[in-house]
């Protein structure tokens, strides 16, 4: 037993924290924030130049090659800076689907641009209000044509291509749901920008309407595949949410050590302390949830589908738990615009929510622990 | 990032396993799994003498106290091999609860400070089980403020007198040794006047009386200590040193008690399993769902937390104070989780004992729950430990730190 990321690893997460650190500051997040790009267009390039985008997509289809450990440590790293691209649309969603479900020329017109920064990818699954289910996909697909609305879907203004859980049957089971890969810059497609909690990743209405869709996996079977892209970007987007709980717990540290009041540091007093702890408490707990469910992602153990749930539950209750708390430190000036603490209480928020909600984890999770008992 | 056993880790876990399979006093196994905190009974034994053959039997073949060199009594085995023989113990390892505080606390200090002559005498016997060692560090003007202790000794030729009382000793009743923090010098601030010794529990003068607990069990005592004799090679570490000893000491308890923690999560996924509500499993129930999950991943947490801590350890690196955070987290977990288990029984929830669902399990939990929030360091003492040692932040403001400690006022009002 060994467990922890391997020196390799750890120097991989070294130098995308220096990456980020120099091209990703809070001032670059705000040119997204403030609404004056859609997303930072050169970081994306950046991260594509410095091979993080295809980090653990194969060599055969233009990435590294280099596994899911490797993506865990980059994606925590783009959780502790906020930075404002569509990371976890494109490289936990719609590659995973991809290299889970994608036939060999799906793979390859995609994966290999998606390597290059060239593509934008995003799952459309939510039909407004609801978690993850079956029952809640409307829209329909027949002979290749979808019609129907999804909303929200993340990063939906500026993806090029979508993976769309759409309905072709009506027996009222699983298998009434089939996934189809839409290319968004087609034709019957028509995009709506949506403003949201988190302006620094965008959500999006799409309407389809006789929009031509090619199926992704066999008929049928999507609601199964959707269950794996959903079980393996909940393990990735849980170490986006153990980043940023780490980087909203040091800024409440920070604050807390430079601020002085009744002529003291306020970290001097119990009740910040003791704040700061349970921020730390927490954000320990939910690195080593997420280090489990990343073994288990990268072995594709049998063990993964509990321990995605886990680390899904116990990373999104520790990034809002430190995020909110971070604005408690700083006072007054926590609730400005001017400091960045609204930016990781945002993101940790909308991230709660994204690929289904706690009480849907929650469920899932027990679910999963009674039948594994039950066998 | 591995989870499965390496060859070398296998056959280890191999021979633990057909070792236990084929020594563990298995007629017990059955009481033991049913024990949680609060009860640990076995009906028709005496505990601590199942718990001390037990122990003996595993220490003639070298499976006591694996992390402890051989020459101690020990197998001088790795981290991870302990955590391997602690999975495969399983219930059994309810039996070492008595000896958790001498393993995992006294051992320590004495290795760290006592000579070499007893080492060799003290620490064989005590990792067999034979003796049983307690901490006497608590004191009725000492809780938290450990260094507040006011019990005396003075030195009388090679021998030091000891005066005072102890409190919270757990274990005292049946054991046959301890270590003893006492004030050597009142004339100094508080931390820089404390030696630490080892001394029999059976000397003229040591008084022990068991305090009835909240809970009504009697697993701590009071110690009284009138003129108790004490040999000057019975001294662990410099006189005036003692809070050092203890620090070394405190530490082993928290990685000690860290390492073990129960969270009573177990217990309650199993019994919501069967417990069948109005509308059919309570496991099926939304609201209990999203309780236990939100339990299940703290009791994971804690569980990955502390294989990290192996990991390191394994590496070479000392275990931090990062340990605190099992401790602080279990000990109120634990409390709300008894809580919701008789929440979930209504009424009946009221009745304890043997006549209660489960036999009384859940709500001997309960009554015993609130003293895992203060034994071994409270919670708020574990969150300045986090706070100060792991973030960084100022420690408290310490009005006594210079003072003469025998100047440091001992009433809040008058």
């Amino acid at each position: 037993m060994n467990f922890d990321f391997s020196d390799d690893q750890k120097q991989l997460r070294d130098q995308a924290r220096k990456f980020l650190a120099e091209k990703c500051p809070p001032k670059a997040v705000r040119v997204v924030l403030d609404g004056k790009a859609p997303y930072d267009k050169e970081l994306w390039k950046g991260l594509a130049e410095m091979g993080f985008l295809g980090v653990a997509i194969p060599e055969e289809f233009g990435g590294a090659g280099a596994g899911h450990l490797e993506l865990c440590v980059i994606a925590e790293e783009m959780g502790r800076a906020n930075a404002p691209v569509p990371f976890s649309s494109t490289v936990y969603l719609a590659a995973e689907a991809l290299l889970i479900a994608g036939s060999d020329a799906q793979k390859k017109k995609w994966l290999p641009a998606i390597a290059a920064g060239e593509a934008i990818g995003t799952l459309a699954l939510f039909e407004g209000k609801g978690n993850p289910s079956p029952k809640n996909v409307k829209i329909t697909a027949a002979n290749g044509v979808l019609n129907g609305v999804k909303k929200p879907v993340a990063d939906g203004a500026i993806a090029d291509f979508a993976v769309v859980a759409a309905r072709t049957g009506s027996s009222g089971r699983e298998n009434d749901i089939s996934l189809f890969l839409v290319d968004l810059k087609a034709g019957g497609v028509e995009v709506k920008s949506l403003t949201n909690l988190d302006p620094t990743r965008g959500q999006a209405e799409i309407s389809f309407r006789e929009c031509k869709a090619e199926p992704l996996g066999a008929a049928g079977e999507g609601w199964s595949i959707l269950t794996q892209m959903l079980d393996r970007a909940a393990v990735l987007c849980a170490f986006e949410q153990v980043g940023g709980a780490d980087r909203a717990l040091e800024m409440g540290r920070d604050y807390a050590l430079d601020r002085i009041a009744f002529g003291r540091q306020i970290g001097s007093f119990q009740a910040v302390k003791h704040m700061l702890a349970d921020m730390y408490v927490s954000a320990t707990l939910a690195r080593s949830n997420s280090y489990y469910s990343a073994w288990a992602l990268s072995t594709n153990a049998a063990e993964l589908p509990e321990a995605a749930a886990a680390a899904r539950i116990s990373a999104t209750q520790a990034f809002q738990h430190c995020a909110k708390n971070n604005i408690q430190v700083h006072g007054g000036m926590g609730f400005t615009w001017e400091f960045d603490c609204h930016m990781y209480y945002r993101r940790a928020n909308a991230m709660a929510l994204g690929l289904g909600s706690l009480s849907y984890w929650e469920d899932q999770l027990i679910e999963r622990m009674r039948k594994k008992n039950a066998a | 990032m591995n989870f499965d056993d390496t060859p070398q880790e296998a056959e280890f876990r191999a021979t633990a396993r057909a070792w236990i399979s084929a020594n563990a006093p298995k007629q017990y196994e059955e009481e033991l799994r049913k024990s949680s905190l609060g009860r640990t009974v076995l009906k028709n034994a005496n505990i601590l003498e199942v718990a001390k053959a037990w122990q003996k039997k595993k220490a003639d073949a070298g499976w006591a106290c694996l992390h402890w060199p051989k020459e101690y009594g020990g197998r001088g085995a790795s981290p991870i091999e302990r955590v391997i023989w602690q999975e495969e113990e399983g219930p059994f390892g309810q039996l070492s609860r008595m000896f958790i505080i001498g393993h995992g606390m006294c051992g320590p200090t004495m290795m760290a400070f006592a000579r070499e002559e007893h080492k060799r005498k003290y620490l064989p016997p005590l990792a067999s089980g034979e003796k049983i060692w307690c901490q006497l560090f608590s004191e009725p003007a000492g809780g938290s403020d450990v260094a507040g202790l006011r019990t005396r000794a003075e030195k009388d030729g090679d021998e030091w007198v000891v005066n005072g009382q102890k409190i919270w000793t757990s274990g005292a009743h049946y054991s046959d040794y301890g270590i003893l923090l006492t004030r050597t010098d009142p004339t100094v601030p508080k931390h820089k006047g404390l030696t630490m010794f080892f001394l029999d529990m059976k000397s003229p003068g040591v008084e022990v009386r068991p305090i009835k607990q909240a809970s009504g069990a009697s697993d701590f005592n009071e110690v009284y200590f009138t003129n108790v004799r004490i040999p000057d090679h019975q001294r662990l570490g410099e006189v005036g040193g003692g809070w050092n000893v203890s620090l070394t000491t405190l530490m082993n308890e928290r990685s000690a008690i860290g390492a073990a923690v129960s969270t009573g999560f177990p217990e309650l996924f199993e019994y919501c399993s069967s417990l069948m509500l109005g509308d059919g499993p309570a496991i099926e129930d939304r609201a209990v769902r999203s309780k236990l999950a939100n339990w299940a991943v703290k009791a994971s947490g804690l569980k990955y937390t502390s294989m990290r801590a192996i990991s390191a350890l394994s590496r070479g690196e000392r275990p931090g104070p990062e340990n605190s955070i099992g401790k602080l987290v279990a000990g109120s977990m634990i409390q709300d989780v008894a809580t919701y288990a008789l929440d979930l029984q209504g009424a009946a929830g009221v009745v304890s004992g043997e006549d209660a669902e489960l036999a009384g399990r859940f709500q001997a939990m309960l009554l015993r729950a609130p003293g895992t929030r203060v034994e071994g360091g409270t919670d708020e003492i574990m969150r300045n430990i986090i706070a100060e040692r792991v973030l960084g932040l100022p420690g408290d403001i310490r009005v006594d730190k210079d003072v003469p400690f025998n100047k440091i006022p001992t009433k809040g009002r008058n």
